[in-house]
Parts: C-alpha cells; sequence; structure tokens
C-alpha cells in the first residue's frame, strides 16, 4: 500500500462502501461512550488517516494476542484499519527475517522517531539481566527501552504485557514483569486479557487517529470504555444469579439450562472486560454462553486467584495452619492452666487464718 | 496490591492465618477455663443432678422481669440483633454454600429479599443498641474499649456484607474483599474479648445454676 493512501481510500479499493465506514464510526463512538458529534469527527480523521507506524515488539507471549487480532472477523473494518497502520515490524506478521527484519526495526524507529505507536505484546523478562528472552542476540529488556525512547504511546496489548500474565505466575521464573513496570515516562494503555478483543485495541487506534490522545483510563491503565463494568453486570445470566438458579456442575439440569455459573468458579463478578456486550468471533458468543465461566484473565495475576472452579464466596485452602494452631492453642492453654494452679498453690500456702487476736487488733 | 490481589489475599493466605488464630485463641481459652480446677463434689445431689443448670439456662435466655421498664432498647435490642446476626450468618445461602464447601454439611437458606429485610433491621438496631450504649449515663460509665471494639466487630461484617451484597459505595470486588477481612478480624478477636461468650454462653449460664443450686440457692 501506498504510504499516502489513506484509509478511505483503501477502503474504497477493498469494496467497502462510505456508509458502512460511516456506521462503524458511530457504532465505535458509541462503543466508547462518546458524544454522537464524535463520531462525525472519528470519521473524519480516520478517512483521512495516513498509516501511522506502527512496531509490535513481541516478548515473553504465546501469540494468542497476534491471533486474537488477525482472527478478527474478515472482511471488517477493524481489519481494514489493521491493514491501514503501517506495521513496520512484527515478527509473526512479517516477510522479512534474520538480519533484514532487524534493520527494518532500525529504519522504522529512526525515520518515525517520537511519532510511532509501540505495541508490546507478552511480559519482560528481569531475571539474569533479561537473558530469559532474547530476540537477534538483545534481551527484551534492553529491545523495550530502545523501543520505547521514540514512542509517541505505548499499547501494552494482552494480560503478560499489562500486568506480567502467566509469566509471572507464581513462582515467576523469570523475573516477568509488565511494561508498565519498566518504562515511566510514556503514556501506556493497558489492553488486558488473554487474548483482549479485537475490537478494543481498533477502538483505541481510532480514539489515538481522531483525537490524538489516548481514551480516558481506569485505575489499571485500561481504556474505561472497554473495562468500566464488570462482566457479571452486563452477563445474560445474571438474572439467574439474582434468583439464586445455579449450576453445580457443567452437565446437570441446571448448565443445560444456562444457569448461573458462579458456584462453578465464574470470575465474572469482579473481572472488568467487554466480552459480555462485544462478545467474540464476530459478535457469535463469550464463553459464559459457551458454558464454561470467566477465568478472570483481563485481571491482574488471574492465574494465581484462587483457582478457575473455585467460586470466589468459598476460600482457596482455609484449613491450611489449623492443625498446627490447635495444637499451639492446646499447649498455650495448658501452659496458662499450669501457671494459674502454680499461683493457686501458692496462694494456697500463703494463707494465714485469721484469729480472733488478730480481729481484736 | 490491587482488587483482584486484595481479594486473593483475604480468601488466601489472610483466612489461613485468621483462622489457624481463631482455632488457637479457642482452643487455649478453653482448656483454660477448663483446667481451671473445680473443687471435688462431696455432698450428695439435693434433687435431680443438674436440673439447676438446665433451668438457668432457659431462665437466663428469657428476658428478666422488670427489664421492660428499666431498660427497653436493651430488652428488644438485644433480642433483635441477635436473632438477626444468627438468621444472617446462618441462612444466607452463600454463607451456607461456604459451610458446605468447607465441612461437606448444609442447609436450606432463606430468600435474599428475607435476609435484607433483617440485616437492615439488624443493622439499625445495633446503631440503636450503640446510641443507649453512649447516652444512657450509667451504660457509659460502664463501657470499656473492649465493649466499643466488640460492636464495631460485630457491627462491621454485617455493613460490609450488606454493601457487596447490593453493590454500593464501592466496587464489589473491594467490597466482598472487605466483608471477608472484618470477618477475619471478627474471628481473630473473638477468642480474647467478651465475644467468647458465643461458645461460652450456655456452659456458664448452666454451671452457674449448678453451682447454686448445690448450695441450696434455689433458682
Amino acid at each position: 500500500m501506498d504510504k499516502e493512501e489513506t484509509l478511505l481510500d483503501h477502503m474504497e479499493r477493498e469494496g467497502m462502501s462510505r456508509r458502512t465506514f460511516l456506521k462503524y464510526c458511530a457504532s465505535l463512538a458509541s462503543l466508547m461512550a462518546l458524544p454522537p458529534s464524535a463520531a462525525a469527527a472519528m470519521a473524519e480523521a480516520l478517512g483521512k488517516a495516513k498509516r501511522p507506524s506502527v512496531i509490535w515488539l513481541p516478548f515473553q507471549e504465546c501469540t494468542g494476542c497476534t491471533e486474537s487480532i488477525t482472527r478478527s472477523h474478515t472482511p471488517s473494518v477493524e481489519g481494514l484499519i489493521f491493514d491501514m497502520i503501517s506495521l513496520d515490524y512484527q515478527e509473526t506478521l512479517m516477510a522479512a527475517a534474520g538480519h533484514q527484519s532487524e534493520e527494518a526495526l532500525q529504519t522504522a524507529m529512526k525515520e518515525n522517531f517520537g511519532k510511532y505507536v509501540l505495541i508490546v505484546d507478552g511480559s519482560v523478562a528481569t531475571g539474569l539481566d533479561g537473558a530469559y528472552s532474547c530476540i537477534a542476540g538483545r534481551s527484551n529488556l534492553d529491545l523495550l527501552k530502545e523501543a520505547a525512547r521514540g514512542a509517541a504511546a505505548i499499547i501494552a496489548l494482552g494480560s503478560c504485557a499489562a500486568f506480567g500474565g502467566i509469566p509471572k505466575a507464581n513462582p515467576n521464573p523469570t523475573g516477568a514483569v509488565a511494561v508498565s513496570d519498566i518504562i515511566k515516562d510514556k503514556p501506556i494503555v493497558n489492553i488486558s486479557g488473554c487474548p483482549p478483543i479485537p475490537v478494543v485495541i481498533t477502538g483505541v487506534l481510532a480514539h489515538y487517529l481522531t483525537f490524538g490522545t489516548l481514551p480516558e483510563l481506569d485505575g489499571l491503565g485500561r481504556p474505561k470504555a472497554f473495562y468500566g463494568e464488570t462482566i457479571h453486570d452486563r452477563c445474560y445470566r445474571r438474572p439467574f444469579y439474582d434468583q439464586g438458579k445455579f449450576a453445580k456442575t457443567f452437565d446437570d439440569e441446571g448448565a443445560r439450562k444456562g444457569w448461573c455459573l458462579f458456584e462453578l468458579g465464574c470470575k465474572g463478578p469482579v473481572t472488568y472486560n467487554a466480552c459480555a456486550t462485544t462478545k467474540w468471533n464476530d459478535s457469535t458468543s463469550f464463553p459464559i454462553e459457551s458454558g464454561h465461566g470467566c477465568i478472570g484473565c483481563s485481571e491482574p495475576d488471574f492465574w494465581d486467584a484462587g483457582g478457575f472452579y473455585k467460586a470466589l464466596s468459598t476460600p482457596a485452602n482455609p484449613l491450611k495452619y489449623v492443625g498446627a494452631a490447635a495444637a499451639i492453642g492446646v499447649a498455650a492453654g495448658a501452659a496458662v492452666s499450669v501457671a494459674n494452679r502454680a499461683s493457686k498453690n501458692a496462694a494456697k500456702a500463703a494463707h494465714e487464718k485469721t484469729t480472733l487476736s488478730d480481729i481484736e487488733k | 496490591m490491587n482488587e483482584i490481589e486484595f481479594l486473593t489475599w483475604v480468601r488466601g493466605t489472610g483466612l489461613n492465618i485468621a483462622l489457624g488464630l481463631f482455632v488457637l485463641g479457642m482452643l487455649w481459652r478453653l482448656v483454660e477455663i477448663y483446667t481451671l480446677g473445680r473443687k471435688k463434689d462431696l455432698a450428695p445431689t439435693r434433687k435431680v443432678a443438674g436440673a439447676s443448670g438446665w433451668h438457668t439456662i432457659a431462665r437466663r435466655s428469657m428476658p428478666p422481669h422488670s427489664m421492660l421498664k428499666r431498660s427497653p432498647v436493651s430488652y428488644f435490642g438485644g433480642y433483635i440483633f441477635h436473632l438477626g446476626l444468627f438468621i444472617t450468618v446462618f441462612f444466607f445461602a452463600p454463607h451456607i454454600k461456604l459451610v458446605e464447601s468447607l465441612l461437606g454439611i448444609s442447609w436450606p437458606g432463606l430468600p435474599s429479599q428475607v435476609i435484607d429485610a433483617v440485616t437492615v433491621v439488624t443493622l439499625a438496631t445495633m446503631l440503636l443498641v450503640l446510641f443507649d450504649r453512649i447516652n444512657n449515663p450509667v451504660k457509659r460509665f460502664l463501657s470499656t474499649f473492649g465493649d466499643y471494639l466488640a460492636w464495631a466487630l460485630t457491627f462491621l461484617p454485617l455493613l460490609t456484607g450488606f454493601l457487596a451484597v447490593k453493590h454500593l459505595l464501592l466496587p464489589y470486588t473491594t467490597m466482598l474483599a472487605l466483608h471477608i477481612l472484618s470477618v477475619e478480624l471478627l474471628l481473630i478477636a473473638l477468642p480474647f474479648t467478651k465475644l467468647i461468650h458465643v461458645v461460652t454462653l450456655f456452659a456458664s449460664r448452666w454451671y452457674n445454676g449448678d453451682i447454686s443450686g448445690k448450695r441450696g440457692v434455689p433458682v
């Protein structure tokens, strides 16, 4: 694609009508809770947008985030926006390999210094000076610091880049950390999820292209428009929760009737994401709709949050210290009892009978 | 520490510590009380052995004569908040689920609307009881730090539980974690404060009645 070609030109070439594009902008604007006028602004800005340079660095990751984005329903506006950006470095998707790809990275960073968007997926290994994960002989830590220097903004894509994710799971052998633990001086958007929802990343990119700023973020650096509410609050099975109708196993009557999966360990009540609203696979369904509870993948340290199949109301392993505590308790009681008896006996021994002469004194 | 880490901690490590300290303290206190030592009973029983003890348990569970006039707030408030606590703790479905997951026993719960109503009444009654304690000069004079602590430790789990269920004030995750944390504080303090009456109540009434009976005091 020509660098001067705009998104609208590209869409027309791909056979997508302007009407479809405008509809997309309107739905994206409403999804992100922007005022109606923003849809027009977004359409104008996006239509004129010229291939922003995007550098995508994969660190300790499974390529699931790339799969999620590239398999976003095609042909779609999301897909086209994705085509539209100048993805100057993405190991999975780029044709170049070896020294050529590293050259492409260096060139993109130099040419667009201060302007490119840096997308990172995967956590950053810090153990052994970052030696656990290297690309072209350089540690992820080193690469991230270099690439972040010239970035206008950083998108930490997926729970690994946003919060450390699975590599950071206990006992975290590689010393994995989130991007925001390393880079402190650049705007960072955390698009958490394992993997994250495709429309969330295009939504953030569209916002950035339209307004030149990042969308409003929550306390964990996630765009509020998509992470503002819990899965539970938006879940279509919520009425069953309120009525106290729960599936007890994955194949019982309740499960077949589509009752609430809370007791089967659903983490919906404590998970902030847009799955229940935007859904997956061209809005086909989301995990709870296919009968499995939410595992809370868009929350920090979801891997260590006490078991996927344990209900939120039940503790992980509460009787851990009870045996030892009981032994110490009995011992303490016995010790105090011995002390009590000793003082009682001492009092008895020290007791003197009162005689008549004492009273008459 | 973020919300989910907080919740994970209170459900995991925090609860382990709290339950450990609860069991430790409870056994300590019970062993200590049991081994305090009673004198050997050399006299023959006057009537039926232990009858006076059982009678005292029943009699002291009824409101004392003239209490209604003397202290109406204690008269009604005492019963209402104790019954309310009993109902909300033992008949709220998620609590039964918790016991079931730990011990494998369960029983039918009450509808959540009933629990909601009982909770509101209990919260209001507890506030009234506290107000009466502060307002009444005699009660205020007799109150110690321990009394206020016991009140707070009982009130907080009920309040945070209600706010969590109703999604009020704070996000559900945080409120649920605060609820569990408040229960943990209650568990830790229970053996070492006057709250230990939840287990010693009937034993001590029985003992008082029994010993009085043996000494010929009609009860």
